[in-house]
């Protein structure tokens, strides 16, 4: 239910997003899925159920894989948020995670991919040589309709692999 | 060169969707207005008052439309899309219900907003007023036919349909054994992670209409909407976005939102979008997989099946825009591999209080497979014989192909398989699984108090399925190539595999080629994506339409060197003299050649301008030639073609709890000559997961008064990877089609 009362007051919210500071004017009720997406216009964070199950949504919340569609972008002032689109390295290339999923055929219609991506990219910071069994846990709560999760758990396994490689 | 059909390559559509750079329904009109809908909460009930007025003062609010608001052609039924001679009574919904909801989850009134969140609370202020009518959910309810859906249709039934070949009641009369069995699957749906979504322009200037939908087809919806809104086909475009998964659902067309929101954008002149939401997908778009079946199976001692009869039960809930095509799959597909000596088939569709039911991922194909399979190890069972035994006895073999059943099929034509080995699939599948020392395996893990179990299924798959789909190959004068097909993509990888066929057949760099589908822009007919038949219809008509194009290239370079065109060849984007590589013109170079010009454009046109040489006693363009380096053909096959293939699975049970694990899971699959395996492999990935949902996991659940009690994925369990085998064992079998210029069939 929502409430059309409050809906005309706005509320400054300033967001970093991909290291780009931005202040946006937003009414108390605005997800934070869709302020990145249309007023951000980053659109690679995509809503899979807005009830926080599917986890096509998740983006890092100062470094931590977050719901957005479960987060009120008021909540999210002065956060520090990074979505699909900050990822990839600043010369262009692909991040480790993202790299194993296209060497792996982790994806099929990509709708799914982006919260893997950012899912992934923060449990491999905590747990940067996961087991087999680590690796289905990692994406244990992120659906997929298309791979039957075979190359997902591949590519983390494999973008493990690329992170050592490069440090 | 290297051949790229058949290599493993990775696929060039995930660099974007990767970097969050896909383009999916709702990334795109960030302009448009949004659409919301006051859906029925009613399963069945008569509308008696609409009152709208508690929503006029909504800030933002553009516009409310109620059926009455409907002009002309946008106020009638939707299409009956596949009619069939048996469905004799065919009902389908309004795009905004007239009188009477029929299922929860119908559209009433249309709210148009400046964004979604304003939509919701003008339609959330609209308040409707129903009468409530008698309820009918599921099988029993709708065939006694005590309650009705619509008033006007007896027995709540939609279709009757027998097909037989033989005469299988006197067969099973006449048999050693009879066995009787009542089988039942229960709803599931496709789920994809993107629901529906459509977004409509109007342009003024040019007076199109422009749609993008996330559909299996674009072409369809164009012709349903020109249709709808009186408009020259050749005024609409309509465009497939990426699609973030289908599996069948998306393949029914219009939906009411596709016929609305393009007629409300013309209304208004503004753009207007829809982007549905997980409980509207769950209540307002299409489920599958319902139906009780009874079998009657007579067969000998050594288990051949002498006479086969089913009867089934479809329930298609509240309308058939669809027609019978799932419960038709389910009646000739059921036969799989197996030839019984006689088939009879008869089945009922019945109309329920429930959401439409149209093809999810097999079609009704899965309940085929599960009513044959387990007759099949019933047979064994009764027998005392080994259930692959069983099986092979019954198997066509590979010297009966082609292989006639005497029925027809779902597209209209008979059901005749093309090729395939059964018993060599059979002895793959025994060797994965290790059938043969499974029962050692078995009683080992029983003396540590574990309880395993195998079992095997085998199916036959119709894919290809027609009519037509074609292709477009054009060489720019870059030499990039550009080629369109017309169906969609829905995350298959069609941009991938159709690139390695033109890289091979036209002999170009697979990185110079760029696909698009989907598009009706870019190649206005075609039929849809569906019944796997991308890679065999446009995959064959994209492989002819480079084979013109190449054969054109090779047309002009021949007379531009005064070489014999039997002599030449193309190789990297380079058409030149086999064994002379110093007499080469680039392929871009023959496009630009393969166009007489008077205007040289850039420094490489000059080759083409009137006084830069040429035969001067021949037309410039020869007859029966056309400007361009192009190709443009179309694919038609006789019939659809037939895949195979047999899963075999080793679990674990515990008596306590009633959990399965899944052990073991193998795959033997039979798809014809494989285009991209990894491709494939990923197909099979996503088949078993969405098989292990559907067996063990997903259910769509109504109570009794047609109210959807899981509409989420809180309660509709879609498998996590938790769910899924870890690993999936695959072996293939490579049986080439006859029926298509590369030997394919349907992954």
């Amino acid at each position: 239910m929502t409430d059309a009362g409050l809906a005309d007051v706005l509320f400054d919210v300033r967001l970093v997003v991909n290291g780009i500071v931005h202040t946006v004017a937003v009414p108390a009720r605005r997800l934070l899925s869709d302020c990145l997406r249309h007023d951000l216009r980053l659109t690679g964070t995509h809503v899979g159920c807005e009830h926080g199950v599917c986890g096509a949504c998740t983006v890092l919340v100062d470094g931590v894989a977050t719901r957005s569609c479960l987060m009120l972008t008021v909540s999210a002032d002065n956060a520090e948020i990074t979505t699909v689109e900050g990822l990839t390295e600043p010369d262009g290339t692909l991040s480790p995670v993202q790299q194993a999923f296209a060497d792996c055929h982790g994806l099929q219609c990509g709708f799914c991919t982006p919260g893997f991506l950012t899912t992934i990219t923060a449990a491999l910071a905590d747990i940067p040589d996961p087991t087999h069994d680590e690796a289905r846990e990692i994406i244990g709560g992120n659906l997929c309709r298309c791979t039957g999760y075979q190359n997902i758990v591949k590519a983390v396994l494999r973008a493990a692999e690329l992170r050592r490689q490069l440090s | 060169m290297t051949s790229l059909f058949g290599e493993p390559i990775a696929r060039l559509e995930d660099d974007r969707l990767l970097r969050g750079h896909g383009a999916y329904l709702d990334d795109l009109g960030h302009d448009a207005l949004a659409a919301a809908f006051v859906r029925s909460p009613h399963a069945h009930a008569r509308i008696t008052d609409i009152d709208v007025s508690g929503a006029l003062d909504v800030d933002g609010l553009v516009a409310i439309y109620t059926y009455e608001d409907l002009p002309g052609r946008v106020a009638e039924p939707l299409p009956l899309l596949i009619p069939h001679p048996a469905l004799t009574h065919p009902r389908t919904g309004f795009p905004l219900a007239a009188d009477e909801v029929n299922h929860v989850g119908e559209p009433v009134v249309m709210v148009i907003a400046a964004d979604r969140y304003l939509a919701e609370d003008a339609a959330e202020a609209i308040i409707v007023d129903y009468e409530p009518l008698p309820v009918v959910v599921g099988v029993d309810a709708a065939r006694d036919g005590e309650r009705l859906v619509h008033a006007d249709v007896p027995g709540n039934v939609a279709a009757e349909f027998i097909q037989s070949n033989g005469d299988a009641v006197a067969a099973i009369a006449a048999a050693p054994h009879l066995l009787e069995l009542d089988l039942t699957i229960e709803r599931s749906a496709s789920s994809p992670l993107e629901g529906r979504g459509v977004l409509a322009r109007w342009d003024t200037e040019s007076k199109r209409l422009r749609i993008w939908t996330s559909t299996q087809t674009s072409t369809g919806v164009r012709a349903a909407v020109a249709a709808k809104l009186d408009l020259a086909l050749a005024d609409v475009d309509v465009i497939t976005p990426d699609v973030g998964g289908g599996f069948g659902v998306k393949i029914v067309h219009p939906w009411p939102e596709e016929v609305l929101v393009p007629w409300a954008a013309k209304q208004l002149l503004r753009p207007v979008k829809f982007t549905e939401d997980r409980i509207e997908h769950f209540i307002s778009s299409a489920h599958e997989r319902g139906q009780r079946h009874r079998v009657r199976v007579g067969f000998d001692d050594e288990g051949h099946v002498l006479g086969l009869d089913v009867r089934f039960w479809h329930d298609n809930g509240a309308y058939i825009p669809y027609g019978l095509i799932v419960p038709i799959i389910t009646s000739t597909q059921l036969l799989g591999p197996y030839k019984p000596g006689a088939y009879r088939v008869e089945f009922t569709s019945l109309y329920t209080n429930t959401v439409i039911v149209t093809p999810y991922r097999g079609a009704g194909r899965p309940q085929g497979a599960f009513v044959m399979e387990r007759t099949m190890d019933a047979i064994a069972a009764a027998l005392g014989l080994d259930r692959t035994v069983v099986r092979e006895r019954n198997f066509i073999t590979p010297d009966e192909m082609p292989y006639d059943h005497g029925l027809i099929f779902q597209d209209g034509r008979p059901l005749i398989y093309d090729s395939g080995d059964y018993p060599a699939s059979l002895a793959k599948i025994k060797a994965l699984v290790g059938w043969d020392s499974f029962p050692a395996v078995q009683a080992e893990a029983r003396e540590h108090g574990r309880n395993l179990g195998i079992g095997l299924a085998c199916y036959v798959e119709g894919t290809g399925v027609g009519p037509y789909e074609g292709a477009h190959v054009i060489v720019e004068t870059s030499g990039k190539v550009k080629v369109a097909t017309g169906l969609t993509s829905q995350g298959q990888g069609h941009q991938t595999v159709f690139a390695q066929i033109v890289a091979d057949e036209l002999g170009v760099p697979i990185g110079d080629i760029e696909v698009t589908t989907g598009d009706t822009r870019a190649f206005s007919y075609a039929v849809g994506t569906f019944a796997s038949r991308a890679a065999v219809m446009s995959g064959s008509a994209v492989a002819l339409a480079a084979r013109t194009a190449r054969a054109k290239a090779i047309r002009i370079a021949a007379a531009a060197l005064e070489a014999s065109p039997d002599d030449m060849e193309i190789v990297e984007g380079v058409v030149r003299v086999k064994g002379d590589p110093a007499s080469a013109i680039a392929i871009g170079t023959v496009a630009v050649l393969s166009n007489p010009l008077r205007y040289a454009f850039d420094e490489a046109a000059k080759a083409a301008t009137q006084f830069a040489g040429g035969d001067i006693d021949k037309p410039p363009i020869a007859e029966g030639e056309e400007p361009g380096l192009e190709g443009r053909e179309f694919f038609s096959p006789i019939r659809s073609t037939f895949a195979s293939g047999m899963h075999a699975v080793i679990v674990e049970t515990d008596p306590r709890t009633a959990e399965i694990k899944i052990l073991r899971y193998c795959v033997v699959h039979d798809c014809g000559l494989l285009i991209n395996p990894r491709i494939v492999e990923g197909q099979i990935h996503g088949g078993v997961a969405q098989g292990v949902g559907g067996a063990l996991y997903e259910r769509i659940c109504y109570d009794e008064y047609g109210q959807l009690q899981n509409a989420s994925f809180m309660d509709f369990l879609m498998p996590y990877v938790s769910e899924v085998p870890d690993g999936i064992e695959i072996d293939h079998l490579e049986t080439p089609s006859p029926l298509n210029p590369l030997g394919i069939k349907g992954a």
